[in-house]
C-alpha cells in the first residue's frame, strides 16, 4: 500500500496507532505537490515549510492525546479562504500582493483541529467559472484523461485546484466553496465526493465573497466519510457572520451507516434535460436502482422552475458580485495601477487587475441593478428564485432527498468551451437550483463514462438535513463501488 | 408674513427639505466592534470590516437599532417592525467597501413630525418622511500633501441616522428652527450629541424656488453643511442663485452642490457628477431586521420627557410664561437645573433668576450649565433667603455676585457682611425721620403736589440703611411720616 | 432589451473598469448573449410572488454594543499600495 492510499479516516487511525507520523505523511504530500504542481497547476501558493511545522505540532498533539480526526491530515485550502500571513489571491491578479492579517473562520477551525495546510489551491478568478480556466494564475489541468488520449481536460470549477489536488493525490482532502456548483461539479469531474452544505451551515467570514446569498464553504475528499469528518470541523455557528445559522452541528459520521431503507427519494422530471449526455441519464437510472435495491422508495416529483435556475443565477450572482468586488479599488490592499486621478486609478487598476470573465460578470451585475433595469432583471430574478425555493419546499413535503445527475457532461477539453460564456454557464444547470434554494447537496462519484472519465450523482436534501444527504450518498457510494484512479497522480 | 425673495419678475417662494445625518451615540460602530468615538489617531478606530477587507462581514449593533427607535419615537414617528438594509453602490476614496450599507426601500422609522417655533411665536409643523440607519464614510483630507489626498477611516462605519424631512420648510429661519429642534430632540434622547463642529450632525439641504402657487421646480442638493448658520445662509444663497438662473431664461439643473462659507455661495460638486445611479439592492450579508413591538414599547416607556412636553408641564406646574419655559427647556441640563431649583419654591421667581442673573453670569464667566457659575443648591438657598425675607431683592443681587465671585454660600455671605434685612420698625422710622428732616425742601415740594418725589425718599432711606431695609416696611413708614 | 455600445461604456464607467473600443464591442456581444439567455424569465408568471433576497430565512441577529475591535492601524495599513504615515494615500481628489 502507498502512503497516498490513505483516506482521512484510515490516516487518522494509522497516525493514532503510530504506524505513520504526521511529518512523514506531510513530507510525502509536500513532495507530491512539488512534483505534480508544475504540471497540473492545482496550487497558486504552496506552503511546504508551514505544512511541516504544522505536521510537527500535529505529531505532538497525537502524542499527548489531544488529536482530532483531522490532526496531521494534509489538505489543500482553496485560495478563496483568507489565511493569516499566507498570501490569498482569489486567483485574481488584483489580489496578487495581498497577505491577510486574519484567518477565515472555516480555515481557522481546520487549523485548530490540527489539519495541515499544504498550500492555497487554484480556482476560477473570484470563484467565477465552471472549468478553472479563468484563474489569473493559469488554468488547472484535470489529472484524468480520456482513454487513450493526451488532451488536457478541465477539472471543473470553480474549486478546480482543490479537485485536481485531491484527485492527483497532492492532498488528502481540500476545502472548496460552492456558489452555483463550484464544489459539486469539479468533484464530479475528478471522481471525488464533495458537499455544499446548507446555506448558513459554514461561516462565510474571511472567505473572499463572490455572491453573498449563495456562497457556501464545504469539503471535497476521496469519499463520503472523509467529507463528513471535514464538515464536522468546518461547520458551526459564527457570530461574525449574520447569515450563519445558530444551530447545533450533529456528528455527520453517524449518518453514514443509516442506510436508505424507508427513505423517499425524489426524481425530478425536469432534470431530464435535452442535450444531457445519455451516459449520464443511464447512470442516473442506475443510481435509482441502487437506492431502490437498498430499500428506498422512489417518488417521481416535479421541480417546475428548474429551467429558470440558470437565468436567475446569472442575474443574482453577478449583481451581488458587482457590489462585492467594488472594494478592489487599489486603495487599501492589493494591486494598484496609477492613473492621472483617483477615478483613472480605479479604472486602470480594475481593468488590469480583473480578468475577462470577472469583468463580464461585474458588467452584467452592474447593468441588472442599474436604474431602469432593476425591476425587469434583478427583482424578477428574486421572485423566480422564490418560486424555485417553493419547488423544493413542495418536493420536500413528499420526499426525504432528491437524486439527480451532478453535471450534464463529463470533464471537457481545456479549449472546448472557452469562447462562449453561455454554453459554459450550462454546466451548472443541475447544481444551481439547490444553491438558489440554499439546500444541501452532495456529489458522489458513481461511475465512468465510456471514455473513462468519472461521472457524479447529486443528492439534494432538506435545509440543515445534511445527515440524510450523507446517508443517501454513502448508499450510492457503496453500491457504485467507484475505485478508478486517474493516471496522473502521486504514487 | 411669509418669507419670499424678490426677483426681477416678482416674488419667489423658497422650498426646502433637509436630510439630517446624525451620528448615533454608541460604544462601537454600526456593523463592527471598533470604537465609534470621535477622533483618535489615524486609522486607529478601524476594524477589517470598516476597511472593507476581503471576506469581512457586517454584524449589526443592537444599541444603534435602539437609538434609531428612540429617535423615531421622539419624532412622533411610525416605528417599522420590519426593516431591511440595502447597499448603495458608488466609488469614493473614503468609502472602503465601494458601497454604503443603508436602508432604502424599508427604513426603520416612517412618517412623523416635529413642531418648530418661529421668532414671532408662530408654531409650525414640519413633516418627517423617514429615518433610516446607515454607515458613515471615512474622511478624505486634501490639504495634507501637495499631490495626494489622504484617508482616515476612523469614522467609516460609525452608525448614522438619516432623518429626512418633507419639503415643508419655507425660509432660512424655518430651516434653522427645524435643525435646532432636531438637535434638541436627539440631545434629550441621548441618541446623538448634535455636535455640528465635530461633524456628528450634518445636513444635506435640498433647495428649490417657485412662484407662489406653482408646483415644485427642480431642486439642488447642497451636501454636508456643518452649522445651523451655514444652512440658513446656504438656503438663501442657493435660492438667490436659482432665481437668477430662472430669471435669466435658464434652467436649474438637478445636481449636488457644496456651500462655501468663505464666499457665501454654492458651487457644483465635480466628484459627484456621475454618481447618480446607486444601484440599490438588498444587502445579502444581512437579514431583515425584525423588531418586537414589546421591545419598542419598553424603549418608549423609558424615554425621557421630551422638550415639548416638558415645556408644557413647566408652564402648568410652575406657572411660568410659555416663552420662558421655551428658554428653560432648550437644553436638558438647563431644564434639570431649573426644575431642581423650582421644586418647593416660587417657580416664577426661580425662572426669573435662571433666565436673568444666572444666564448673565454664565455668559460673563464663560461657564456652562454643566459647570455653572453657582451651584443649584447655592442659588436655591438664595431664593430661600428671599422667600423668608431674610434679605430683600436688591441685596440678593449683590449676594449673587459675591457667590459668583467667591463660590461661597449665600447664607454665609449674608451673615458675614451683615446683610440681613431690617424689619425693626423703630429703626426704619428713625431712618425715615432723619431723611425727611435732612430734605425739608423736598418734603415741601412733595406736599405741594410733586408726587414722584416719593420714590426719592424711599431710595434715600434704603441708601441710609445700606439697602437692608425691608422695602414694604420702608414704603409704609415713608407714607405715614409724609402724612 | 439589447445593449448598445454607449450603454456598455456607461456601465463600464459605473463599474470603474477602463475599456477600450475593441473591448466595448466584444463585451457588447457577450453581454447581449447573456441578456438574451436570461430573457426567458419573462415567461414566468410572478404575480403575487415575494422576492427572495437572501440565502437564509431568519431574522437578523443583533450584537451587543461592545468595543471588541480596532486599535491595529499597522495591520490595517500593512497591505496599502500607498500610505503617508498612518493614512491611506491616493492621487489628490478635487471635490
Amino acid at each position: 500500500m502507498s502512503i497516498f492510499d490513505y483516506t482521512i479516516a484510515s490516516a487518522a487511525k494509522a497516525l493514532k496507532a503510530k504506524e505513520i507520523s504526521a511529518v512523514e505523511l506531510t513530507t510525502a504530500y509536500n513532495k507530491a505537490v512539488a512534483e505534480l504542481n508544475p504540471r497540473l497547476n492545482a496550487f497558486i501558493t504552496t506552503t511546504p515549510d508551514l505544512a511541516l511545522e504544522q505536521a510537527k505540532a500535529a505529531d505532538a498533539r497525537i502524542a499527548d492525546g489531544s488529536a482530532t480526526p483531522l490532526t496531521g491530515i494534509p489538505i489543500a485550502m482553496k485560495d478563496l479562504f483568507c489565511t493569516e500571513g499566507v498570501r490569498t489571491t482569489a486567483a485574481s491578479k488584483i489580489l496578487e500582493p495581498f497577505i491577510p492579517p486574519y484567518e477565515s473562520t472555516v480555515s481557522g477551525k481546520l487549523k485548530a483541529a490540527g489539519a495541515v495546510m499544504l498550500g492555497k489551491a487554484n480556482l476560477d478568478e473570484f470563484a467565477m467559472g465552471s472549468a478553472n480556466i479563468t484563474s489569473g494564475y493559469g488554468s488547472v489541468e484535470n489529472p484524468w484523461k480520456r482513454q487513450g488520449e493526451v488532451a488536457k481536460l478541465v477539472p471543473g470549477g470553480s474549486s478546480g485546484g482543490s479537485a485536481a489536488a485531491v484527485a492527483a493525490r497532492m492532498a488528502l482532502a481540500a476545502t472548496g466553496t460552492d456558489t452555483g456548483g463550484s464544489i459539486r461539479q469539479p468533484a464530479a469531474f475528478t471522481g471525488l465526493a464533495g458537499i455544499k452544505p446548507t446555506y448558513g451551515r459554514c461561516s462565510r467570514w474571511g472567505v473572499v465573497a463572490f455572491a453573498s446569498s449563495l456562497d457556501q464553504p464545504g469539503p471535497m475528499a476521496r469519499n463520503v466519510e472523509d467529507n463528513a469528518l471535514l464538515l464536522n470541523a468546518m461547520a458551526g455557528f459564527d457570530e461574525k457572520d449574520s447569515t450563519s445559522a445558530e444551530r447545533a452541528v450533529p456528528d455527520f459520521t453517524t449518518a453514514l451507516n443509516r442506510g436508505v431503507k424507508g427513505l423517499k427519494i425524489g426524481i425530478p422530471a425536469e432534470y431530464r434535460l435535452e442535450g444531457t449526455n445519455p451516459e449520464i441519464l443511464a447512470l442516473w437510472d442506475k443510481g435509482i436502482e441502487w437506492l431502490k435495491a437498498q430499500g428506498a422508495e422512489i417518488v417521481d416529483i416535479s421541480l417546475p422552475h428548474t429551467k429558470y435556475g440558470l437565468p436567475v443565477y446569472y442575474i443574482v450572482a453577478p449583481a451581488e458580485a458587482s457590489s462585492n468586488l467594488a472594494r478592489y479599488d487599489g486603495v487599501r490592499f492589493g494591486k494598484r495601477v496609477d492613473g492621472e486621478d483617483l477615478i483613472d486609478l480605479y479604472e486602470r487598476t480594475r481593468a488590469e487587475g480583473f480578468g475577462a470573465e470577472v469583468k463580464r460578470r461585474i458588467m452584467i451585475g452592474t447593468y441588472v441593478l442599474s436604474h431602469g433595469y432593476y425591476d425587469a432583471y434583478y427583482l424578477k430574478a428574486q421572485k423566480v428564485r422564490n418560486l424555485i425555493l417553493k419547488d423544493f419546499t413542495n418536493a420536500f413535503g413528499q420526499v426525504d432527498a432528491i437524486l439527480t445527475p451532478t453535471a450534464p457532461s463529463a470533464a471537457f477539453g481545456l479549449d472546448e468551451k472557452m469562447n462562449d460564456p453561455v454554453t459554459m454557464y450550462l454546466n451548472d444547470v443541475f447544481t444551481v437550483p439547490a444553491s438558489l434554494a440554499g439546500v444541501p447537496a452532495m456529489s458522489v462519484p458513481a461511475g465512468l463514462s465510456a471514455e473513462g472519465l468519472p461521472l457524479g450523482l447529486q443528492i439534494i436534501g432538506k435545509h440543515f438535513d445534511e445527515e440524510t444527504v450523507f446517508a443517501v450518498s454513502a448508499a450510492i457510494e457503496s453500491a457504485a463501488g467507484f475505485s478508478a484512479l486517474p493516471e496522473v497522480r502521486a504514487k | 408674513m411669509a418669507y419670499s425673495l424678490e426677483g426681477r419678475t416678482g416674488a419667489w417662494e423658497v422650498v426646502v427639505g433637509l436630510e439630517v445625518h446624525a451620528q448615533v451615540i454608541s460604544e462601537s460602530k454600526l456593523f463592527s466592534g471598533a470604537s465609534a468615538t470621535y477622533g483618535g489617531a489615524p486609522n486607529a478606530h478601524v476594524s477589517f470590516i470598516d476597511a472593507g477587507f476581503p471576506g469581512m462581514l457586517p454584524v449589526i449593533n443592537k444599541e444603534c437599532v435602539a437609538q434609531a427607535v428612540r429617535t423615531g419615537l421622539g419624532l412622533r414617528a411610525q416605528i417599522n417592525l420590519f426593516s431591511r438594509f440595502d447597499r448603495k453602490n458608488y466609488f469614493y476614496a473614503d468609502l472602503p467597501q465601494g458601497y454604503q450599507i443603508s436602508q432604502f426601500a424599508h427604513p426603520i422609522v416612517g412618517k412623523g413630525n416635529v413642531e418648530i417655533e418661529l421668532q414671532d411665536g408662530t408654531i409650525k409643523h414640519i413633516g418627517i418622511t423617514r429615518l433610516h440607519l446607515e454607515q458613515d464614510a471615512g474622511k478624505s483630507m486634501h490639504d495634507q500633501h501637495p499631490s495626494k489626498s489622504v484617508i482616515d477611516l476612523n469614522r467609516a462605519g460609525v452608525g448614522l441616522m438619516e432623518i429626512v424631512s418633507e419639503p415643508d420648510i419655507r425660509s432660512p429661519e424655518e430651516a434653522g428652527a427645524y435643525l435646532r429642534k432636531i438637535r434638541q430632540i436627539v440631545r434629550y434622547l441621548g441618541t446623538c450629541d448634535g455636535n455640528m463642529e465635530e461633524g456628528s450632525m450634518r445636513a444635506d439641504v435640498n433647495v428649490s424656488v417657485r412662484k407662489p402657487g406653482e408646483e415644485f421646480r427642480t431642486r439642488c442638493e447642497i451636501k454636508n453643511v456643518n452649522s445651523i448658520r451655514f444652512v440658513m445662509h446656504a438656503v438663501e444663497a442657493e435660492a438667490l442663485r436659482q432665481i437668477e438662473v430662472w430669471e435669466s431664461g435658464g434652467e436649474v439643473v438637478q445636481e449636488t452642490r457644496l456651500y462655501d462659507p468663505s464666499k457665501g455661495e454654492t458651487r457644483s460638486m465635480r466628484s459627484k457628477e456621475d454618481a447618480h445611479d446607486y444601484r440599490y439592492f438588498p444587502e445579502p450579508d444581512l437579514l431583515p431586521l425584525l423588531l418586537e413591538q414589546s421591545w419598542v414599547d419598553e424603549l418608549k416607556a423609558k424615554l425621557p420627557e421630551l422638550p415639548d412636553e416638558k415645556r408644557a408641564r413647566f408652564c402648568r406646574e410652575y406657572g411660568i410664561p410659555f416663552y420662558d419655559a421655551g428658554v428653560l427647556v432648550a437644553e436638558q441640563a438647563t431644564a434639570d437645573f431649573y426644575e431642581t431649583l423650582a421644586k418647593g419654591r416660587d417657580g416664577k421667581l426661580a425662572a426669573n433668576w435662571v433666565t436673568g442673573d444666572f444666564f448673565a453670569a454664565m455668559n460673563r464667566t464663560g461657564k456652562n450649565i454643566e459647570n455653572p457659575p453657582v451651584t443649584v443648591e447655592a442659588l436655591g438657598q438664595l431664593l430661600d433667603l428671599l422667600a423668608d425675607k431674610t434679605i430683600n431683592g436688591r441685596i440678593a443681587k449683590d449676594v449673587f455676585e459675591e457667590m459668583v465671585e467667591t463660590g461661597k454660600m449665600p447664607a454665609a455671605i449674608v451673615e458675614e457682611k451683615g446683610l440681613k434685612q431690617v424689619t425693626d420698625t423703630g429703626a426704619i422710622d428713625a431712618a425715615v425721620a432723619k431723611v425727611l428732616a435732612d430734605n425739608a425742601d423736598k418734603v415741601a415740594e412733595y406736599k405741594s403736589g410733586k408726587d414722584k418725589l416719593f420714590g426719592f425718599f424711599v431710595g434715600q432711606v434704603m441708601k441710609a440703611m445700606q439697602g437692608k431695609g425691608n422695602p414694604a416696611l420702608v414704603n409704609e413708614a415713608v407714607k405715614t411720616q409724609l402724612g | 432589451m439589447s445593449l448598445d455600445a454607449a450603454t456598455v461604456r456607461r456601465i463600464a464607467k459605473l463599474a470603474r473598469i477602463r475599456v477600450n473600443e475593441e473591448e466595448v464591442s466584444t463585451l457588447q456581444n457577450e453581454l447581449n448573449a447573456i441578456l438574451g439567455y436570461v430573457e426567458q424569465l419573462g415567461e414566468v408568471n410572478v404575480e403575487g410572488v415575494e422576492p427572495l433576497s437572501g440565502g437564509a430565512q431568519m431574522a437578523l441577529r443583533q450584537r451587543e454594543d461592545k468595543l471588541t475591535d480596532g486599535d491595529m492601524a499597522e495591520k490595517i495599513l500593512a497591505n496599502a499600495p500607498d500610505r503617508i504615515e498612518n493614512f491611506f494615500a491616493v492621487p489628490k481628489v478635487v471635490e
